[in-house]
């Protein structure tokens, strides 16, 4: 099915976040959206799904001008969406799942299972899926409930797929499976639109490239090009995508941690028997999928988590035990993976967060009031100094852009005198030009002197930062390797395999 | 306020919506829509319950009925009589709590302000504790258990303990302050420790309040006059009592300055402090709060400490100023859970919670009058501060009615 999008226009508001799109995908095509977050990818698709209307403009399919009020016309007409937040029903077997919202009924009502069961057998074989229609979905690893979703898809005959960020939560292995899918699809004759801001991906499977910045279509670009170019139409400038940093010259161990585990309320272990340490003037990197551990170690370093047992130290000082605002005190600079949950007040104005540490005294609290010229000179200061895109210190936090968010987080903990870093995916969802700042910020703060740790679950940046890489998987450290090792042992090791030579 | 004003700048694409933070829960995200819709909502709301509110006069008035009767023969009488009704109300509503055009003197026409100043005083503190929690995402139901213990011990302290004349008014203030946040504090307590909601903690605690005071009240070694057999102290000693500001002419006494005061301090401690920093952080973003060394847990105790202290003003108002011949359980006379609509009105925010005390006075100054010279039942205003909270808890209901812009939400 050929799927046109003609001059889509939405607005919200004031802000524009469609501009005149045009698109067109043919059946067995894999066309690649490119862009920034922000940049309208999602709501255009979100357009196409039947989520929002579009104010100008028209999806045609076949050549038929369409119609959709809702997602279930979408459907209805063909197009499947794969989701970057699974739409899945946890406790619900596979093949429950794929029924729901198209519900074969036999006798009274009674579903009937047996048709949806039949159904995900014969388009998991057809595809070479693998996957039990039986087996509750919450049981199955991440990649393998992404699989349920485009099952879901397919058996509704699904002639159009959309696939949203979808490889923001497999491990690379599992990345390269999906790709190997969506070749299979296109060749069964679909037609995908892959929507992504990972150039090696897209140049891996595309057959066509639409760029996307600031709501408009500025090119297209063949899968040939480089990461570069593709890069330079993203964010439209030239932009650098590797860290250019000196070699480490790490001092002393700083920060070591011994038999660190953590659990969680109900006992379950999170963080187990991990012990490292990083030297001072050392960037180390914890890679590996989401959900391994790290959160839990960042926040126990920060004395975030209750169930810590163990040691962490500091410059020789203990840290278990210790509130946080404590650990704070200590020297410790933190940079939380979900700045919209941990690191942001969004109903702050930008003076307002980059306080946010430092409300019990300081520069900034005289006498139990808040020192308000002090605070908004630093504000000033530190929107010119970190480069925040917004009409002003006074602007609310939530307002701003994903990059510019991050930037008020950064600003804020490097702005104290630090003893250590904690970067807890530092440019998740941050724009390209931002994330190549952050970077540069991060490598000037270890040059000082600082032991870094970052979290990472994206190999770009994990070897770009890295002086060392720790790989984690569930909860243990399957190896603390050097930084040139190569993508594929890294990507190994963070399925639980240990390659020789690696060192725990 | 400036925060809102830069609403409109850079805005985020609503494709931020890419990565969703996790849900926060229901009532967050309830206290976040109702304390942080603009104030054009507020009087929109207000508006709009005064014109339903004309509906309920026009329905239960008899001339208007009957003239309904034969509205197509002589469709002007209805209208008249609607007009007659409606004006008739609301002008007896104004000439109740503003300025009475009827009055015999000066002094006659200014006493309706006066008695609006009065009622609007206890609205004012309890509203002001009432807000200060929403401030840190917490719903203080506990009024009514804190202003009756609050008011007890102040007539405790009025009645029993011998001080010259200022020093016993302070030290009743300050033992009511005490009481009123002991019993907002231990819904603050129990929050931090173990999690337990504050709606249930608080609306039980009411009931515990009560009892607790009624059984003072009907002990003559605590609180009951001796002789009665009513639950009811004896009268304030005069030296315990807020004193009036206009003379033995007006009822009008100082419990007006005292919350003139308390929305100068809580607006200082929410816009200026470290403090009240903090109570905002946590109210917005507690995750965030804790993360950046706040002590969460602290925050919630210290916020009900202050909101208790301030609605137990509410009940020493009442107790030491404008019901002085004794201590009963009515004394909170339905304050305590007007004043969560007054802080839901104000926004939360402490010159707005002083402008819908104001107006909430007005109504229960205005309702007598009106129910007095129009025939009109007291409880139509009652309806009306209902709506208030209605229509204020249904945003996007106003912004339909008025066509106000939505703001489009994914």
């Amino acid at each position: 099915m050929q799927l046109q999008l003609r001059n889509i226009t939405k607005r919200f508001g004031s802000l524009v976040a469609n501009d005149n799109i045009s698109l067109t995908v043919e059946p067995g095509e894999i066309h690649c959206l490119l862009g920034e977050n922000g940049a309208g990818k999602s709501t255009l698709m979100n357009v196409l799904y039947g989520l929002y209307q579009a104010d100008e403009g028209e999806i045609v399919l076949d050549g038929e001008v369409q119609h959709f009020s809702g997602p279930g016309d979408a459907i209805a007409a063909g197009i499947g969406m794969v989701h970057q937040h699974f739409m899945l029903v946890p406790v619900f077997t596979v093949a429950e799942n794929v029924m729901l919202g198209n519900e074969a009924t036999g006798f009274a009502g009674s579903l009937d299972i047996d048709a949806a069961r039949q159904r995900v057998r014969e388009i998991s074989d057809r595809f070479g899926f693998h996957v039990n229609p039986d087996r509750i979905v919450e049981d199955l690893p991440v990649g393998v409930q992404q699989r349920v979703e485009i099952i879901k898809a397919l058996s509704r005959d699904a002639k159009v797929l959309v696939f949203d960020e979808p490889t923001a939560v497999l491990t690379p292995q599992e990345t390269d499976e999906l790709m190997e899918i969506m070749r299979q699809l296109k060749e069964s004759g679909a037609a995908i639109v892959f929507i992504t801001h990972k150039l090696r991906e897209v140049r891996e499977v595309a057959d066509k490239i639409t760029v996307i910045r600031l709501g408009k279509v500025v090119g297209e670009a063949s899968p040939t090009a480089s990461n570069a170019e593709l890069a330079s139409m993203m964010v439209g400038r030239p932009v650098e995508l590797t860290v250019s940093k000196e070699p480490a010259s790490p001092a002393e161990d700083a920060f070591v941690v011994e038999h660190l585990s953590v659990a969680d309320d109900t006992g379950l272990v999170h963080v187990d028997d991990v012990s490292f340490s990083i030297r001072k003037g050392e960037i180390v990197v914890v890679a590996g999928v989401q959900g391994n551990g790290q959160t839990e170690l960042t926040e126990a370093i920060l004395g975030l988590q209750s169930h810590v047992l163990g040691s962490i130290r500091l410059d020789g000082k203990e840290l278990v035990g210790r509130s946080t605002r404590q650990i704070l005190a200590a020297g410790v600079g933190f940079i939380p993976e979900d700045r919209q949950v941990d690191g942001l007040v969004g109903g702050f104005t930008i003076a307002e967060n980059l306080m946010l540490d430092r409300s019990y005294g300081g520069e900034f609290v005289r006498a139990g009031s808040v020192q308000m010229n002090k605070l908004e000179a630093f504000a000033g200061e530190k929107l010119r100094e970190y480069d925040v895109r917004a009409p002003g210190i006074h602007t609310r936090a939530d307002n701003l852009s994903g990059g510019n968010q991050q930037k008020v987080v950064v600003a804020r903990e490097l702005s104290r005198d630090l003893r250590l870093l904690v970067a807890a995916q530092p440019t998740r969802g941050v724009d390209v030009g931002s994330i190549e700042f952050i970077h540069k910020q991060i490598v000037a703060t270890r040059d000082r002197g600082v032991p870094v740790l970052v979290v990472s679950t994206e190999l770009d940046e994990v070897v770009a930062l890295a002086d060392r890489i720790m790989v984690l998987y569930r909860g243990r450290i399957v190896g603390i390797v050097p930084a040139d090792t190569p993508r594929d042992v890294l990507g190994l090791m963070m399925t639980g395999e240990r390659p020789s030579g690696a060192v725990a | 306020m400036s925060e809102d004003k830069s609403q409109a700048a850079e805005a985020a694409p609503p494709e931020e919506q890419e990565s969703p933070p996790p849900a926060p829960s229901q009532w967050h995200t309830v206290l976040r829509s109702i304390t942080s819709g603009n104030a054009m909502v507020a009087v929109l709301s207000v508006l709009l319950s005064v014109a339903v509110g004309s509906v309920l006069i026009l329905v239960t008035d008899e001339d208007v009925r009957s003239s309904a009767g034969y509205i197509f023969a002589q469709p002007g009488d209805f209208f008249q009589a609607s007009w007659d009704a409606i004006y008739g109300a609301y002008s007896a509503l104004f000439r109740g709590s503003v300025y009475n055009s009827r009055g015999a003197d000066f002094q006659a026409s200014i006493r309706p302000l006066t008695e609006t100043l009065k009622f609007a005083a206890p609205l004012i503190l309890a509203g002001l504790g009432v807000g200060l929690a929403f401030r840190a995402a917490m719903f203080n139901i506990g009024g009514r258990g804190q202003m009756l213990l609050a008011g007890a011990v102040a007539g405790w302290i009025a009645i029993e303990v011998d001080l010259p004349a200022p020093l016993h008014l302070v030290v009743a203030l300050l033992g009511a302050m005490a009481a009123g946040a002991l019993w907002a504090g231990i819904a603050g307590v129990l929050k931090a420790r173990t999690g337990a909601h504050e709606v249930i903690v608080t609306i039980m605690l009411n009931y515990v309040g009560f009892y607790l005071v009624f059984y003072a009240l009907s002990k003559e070694s605590l609180l009951q006059a001796p002789g009665s057999f009513n639950p009811k102290s004896l009268p304030m000693q005069k030296s315990a009592t807020l004193p009036k500001i206009l003379g033995d002419r007006f009822t009008l006494h100082f419990g007006i300055v005292l919350a003139l005061v308390a929305v100068v301090v809580v607006w200082w401690l929410l816009n200026r402090s470290a403090l009240g920093y903090r109570i905002r952080a946590v109210g917005e973003n507690p995750n965030a709060a804790r993360t950046a060394g706040i002590d969460v847990g602290r925050i919630y105790v210290v916020v009900m400490l202050i909101a208790g202290a301030l609605v137990g003003l509410a009940g020493a108002n009442q107790v030491l100023g404008t019901v002085t011949s004794g201590v009963t359980v009515d004394l909170d006379a339905g304050i305590g859970f007007d004043a969560i609509t007054v802080a839901l009105l104000g926004r939360s925010r402490p010159l707005g919670i002083l402008f819908a005390g104001l107006l909430f006075g007005a109504f229960k100054a205005g309702g007598f009058a009106m129910q007095a010279s129009e025939g009109i039942p007291v409880d139509i205003v009652l309806v009306i501060q209902s709506l208030i909270v209605l229509f204020i808890a249904a945003p996007p209901l106003v912004r339909a009615i008025f066509r106000l812009p939505a703001k489009e939400e994914a």
